[in-house]
């Protein structure tokens, strides 16, 4: 208001724009609008899962964690010496973990390795509000941001210069160090795509909505579901591993193939 | 009179003979042919699967040519930023190179480009392959020999250009893992010490990755580097035309004959038979096989890498070297950096295809023979240099082999740092253990042969002799067979002798010291009298 009456009353200088407390009144504003709508957001989330998710579920879930988790993570999941601290970890974390088979975990190793998944949607959805009752962490994704309908060759852009060092440009998986590995991409659904990134699981680092906006996140998430949904167009992809899957193919079947045949081709004269 | 005679002698020829022989005729009278066919005609070539190798190179190369030119037609050699606006969806938009932007036209807005492309690339890694069976059954079976020597040196000379043109064809399209591999190249070149760096500015026109290494490669790629292949090519043709072919041992096979067929009409239906067979299987491979999907890699961007990048099959040695060398050994001195990382795997894979290149000189050294030799060896017969090529190929398989260390992590769930310290050992120690396995198996493969030349087949047959004893019939071996076993060439160790001026040179001693390593396990091939004494004995 104030600012769009400026120009306007250019006379009347000394008790609007030039008062002594309008720095101090701007100031207000501005932290007010600031904090009011960092709350709006932050809440926006958190009153979502909160009325969807009542006290009983937590309690459930609380339950289900004190049974199935505790061991390692601790009872009220402030983290062992086997297991790290759960609080801020946020639904995603859970979701992905459980969601995918990781946790439990079923045996010490370089990383926890997917399995057939241990619990109903049901219950992970539980022990997720009970991990997010804790502290506010990241929740679970929109699932206008999963519908994989984003641009793909952004996705894919966004894919080579954030993931494919790891994950290889087909997301088909590579080696880290140490005995760990960035796991193929090929099948993981979209909202553990998205968790993953949310929460870093592992190895993997974390791309907060800073880093990528949730719409390129969903771009990503487009471009993978190309790749899964559309075979290669050459004809069989051999893994999607690049060359030294081709080279082993050439050495095994396609020079087998001709020794093969220049053996048919000599013997017939004996 | 005459005028008469000659046109009753054409009608008479046309009647004979038809359409074929007129124009036969017309050709051989304004051509004289007919004195090549007859020659290249009554050309014998002995018939044995491994001879077929070579052949098959060279029918990948012709198919590598005729896709080739295929892809000239709409490939365009510009790193201009383009803006892809083609079929393929994941594109779309992106900003390219006009390499690429075209690369990926052919691929998915030419009628029948992808396959081309396929065609071209799957005949590229089938033509280095066949060089290098082709190479390893020459070296094996010890047909570097003199006359060979410098067809040996041609062919391989053939297998580094096929490398180099590899390199420079998977570096076109400008996609993603091709960038890649043009750092690591041009990082190897920069660890040069002094002119490193100059060059690495002289081929790319600046600074990586400039705007000009695609059009330089291309110019290599489809007009340096064939013409000097088909030329090298035509050469180790005619030497193998002028050399004769040579022929395994057998009975009545001779150093101064061939056994086999003549090229007319046999052998050269087989052999045209035999380039549709193989340009059937590279047809089969590119149609159901993907081969670099350029697509999934995207254009190049010097920020990202993908895991899991290689290059194609033939460079993996190279880029094993380059894994294998432990970190830490770089050093600044002067104020220059010294990339010692890089110049170890430089030096030592120049050394070994040095000693490659050179091979059949070395031999013919250390043996002093100066025989021509047209009967192939039995790896068997020759246990030092099967033993050395057991090294030689145990050693580049290792550094192959560690080029994919990565994917044999994930894939067989053990850690990088195993794989890489595995194959350091074995890069190593590996090719010693090889020698010495091979030349065991040698030496007892030919004690094998000699038992069975002299004493038979047993024959499992138990017979009592009338004064009670009781032996088994030993089953003699026909001659054809024997023949195989015993006509091999056997050397013995150099002996040190004093040269005119009466002095023994160092050049003498190492010779002598080389022949005798060579030469001291040896198995002698059974002789006339053996034999005889053999058959006298025989119980």
């Amino acid at each position: 208001m104030t600012t769009i009456n400026k120009p306007k009353s250019a006379g009347r200088r000394k008790s609007g724009r030039r008062h002594p407390l309008s720095s101090v009144a701007l100031i207000a504003i501005g932290l007010l609008f600031t904090g009011g709508a960092y709350a709006a957001f932050s809440t926006s989330t958190a009153n979502a899962e909160t009325s969807a998710t009542s006290q009983q579920t937590i309690g459930e879930g609380k339950k289900l964690f004190a049974a199935n988790c505790a061991t390692c993570h601790g009872l009220a999941a402030q983290g062992t010496g086997s297991g790290p601290s759960l609080i801020g970890v946020g639904a995603a974390s859970v979701d992905f973990q459980v969601g995918t088979g990781r946790m439990p975990l079923q045996m010490d190793g370089p990383q926890a390795q997917k399995k057939a998944v241990q619990f109903t949607d049901e219950q992970i959805a539980t022990l997720a509000a009970y991990v997010s009752s804790l502290a506010p962490g990241p929740g679970l994704p929109d699932s206008n941001l999963l519908d994989a309908k984003g641009n793909s060759a952004k996705g894919a852009e966004l894919f080579r210069i954030n993931c494919a060092m790891c994950h290889n440009v087909a997301g088909a998986g590579g080696a880290l160090t140490q005995g760990k590995f960035a796991p193929s991409l090929d099948g993981v659904t979209s909202k553990h795509i998205y968790e993953a990134m949310v929460t870093g699981p592992q190895s993997m680092p974390v791309f907060n909505d800073m880093n990528i906006s949730p719409e390129s996140k969903r771009d990503i998430i487009t471009y993978l579901k190309y790749l899964e949904n559309n075979p290669s167009p050459g004809g069989y992809a051999l893994g999607s591993l690049g060359p030294v899957s081709e080279g082993l193919f050439l050495w095994i079947f396609g020079l087998g193939a001709i020794v093969a045949l220049t053996v048919w081709i000599t013997a017939r004269s004996n | 009179m005459s005028t008469t005679t000659t046109t009753t002698e054409l009608v008479e020829t046309k009647k004979s003979g038809g359409l074929t022989a007129v124009a036969a005729n017309y050709i051989d009278e304004r051509t004289s042919i007919s004195t090549a066919v007859k020659e290249l005609g009554r050309k014998i070539f002995p018939d044995h699967w491994s001879f077929l190798l070579g052949e098959v190179a060279l029918y990948s190369f012709v198919i590598i040519l005729l896709s080739g030119s295929f892809l000239t037609f709409f490939f365009s050699a510009s790193m201009a930023p383009v803006q892809y606006d083609g079929s393929y969806v994941p594109l779309k938009g992106v900003e390219m190179s006009a390499a690429m932007s075209s690369s990926l036209d052919i691929s998915f807005d030419i009628r029948g480009g992808l396959l081309m492309r396929q065609v071209h690339h799957w005949a590229a890694l089938l033509f280095v392959a066949a060089i290098g069976l082709h190479m390893l059954r020459i070296y094996f079976t010890g047909a570097f020999r003199k006359p060979r020597e410098l067809n040996w040196v041609i062919g391989f000379i053939l297998f580094i250009l096929a490398m180099a043109e590899g390199f420079t064809g998977y570096s076109l399209p400008d996609d993603l893992l091709s960038g890649n591999g043009l750092r690591i190249i041009d990082g190897m070149v920069k660890g040069i010490p002094l002119v490193g760096t100059w060059i690495s500015y002289l081929l790319f026109g600046g600074e990586f990755p400039g705007e000009a290494i695609v059009g330089r490669l291309y110019s290599l790629h489809i007009l340096l580097l064939p013409a000097i292949i088909v030329a090298l090519i035509a050469m180790h043709l005619l030497f193998v035309v002028v050399h004769k072919h040579t022929q395994y041992p057998g009975a009545g096979r001779t150093n101064q004959n061939v056994v086999g067929y003549p090229v007319l009409p046999v052998y050269a239906a087989k052999a045209g038979g035999f380039f549709f067979i193989v340009f059937g299987v590279v047809m089969l491979m590119a149609s159901l096989f993907t081969i670099n999907p350029i697509w999934n890699y995207g254009p190049y961007d010097p920020s990202p890498v993908s895991a899991g990048t290689q290059p194609d099959w033939y460079i993996g040695f190279a880029d094993g070297a380059l894994r294998l060398i432990p970190p830490g050994l770089e050093f600044v001195w002067l104020d220059h950096t010294f990339s010692v990382n890089i110049l170890i795997p430089l030096v030592s894979l120049g050394l070994f295809i040095l000693v490659v290149l050179i091979y059949p000189f070395i031999e013919a050294w250390v043996t002093g023979d100066k025989r021509e030799h047209h009967i192939l060896d039995r790896p068997r017969n020759a246990p030092t240099r099967t033993a050395i090529g057991a090294a030689g190929v145990t050693f580049y398989a290792a550094l192959w082999t560690t080029a994919s260390s990565d994917i044999i992590a994930t894939h067989f769930s053990v850690t990088m740092e195993g794989v890489i310290h595995t194959m350091q050992f074995l890069t190593i120690v590996g090719p010693f253990i090889a020698f010495f396995i091979a030349k065991r198996v040698c030496l007892a493969l030919q004690k094998k042969d000699r038992e069975i030349v002299l004493h038979g087949y047993e024959s499992g047959r138990i017979v009592r002799l009338p004064g009670g004893e009781y032996i088994e019939v030993h089953q003699p071996i026909d001659e054809y067979e024997r023949w195989k076993l015993v006509s091999y060439s056997d050397y013995k160790p150099l002996m040190i002798r004093p040269n005119a001026q009466g002095k023994i040179t160092t050049g003498q001693k190492v010779r002598a010291g080389m022949s005798r390593w060579f030469f001291e396990d040896r198995i002698e091939p059974v002789g006339n009298a053996e034999l005889e004494q053999a058959h006298t004995d025989r119980h």
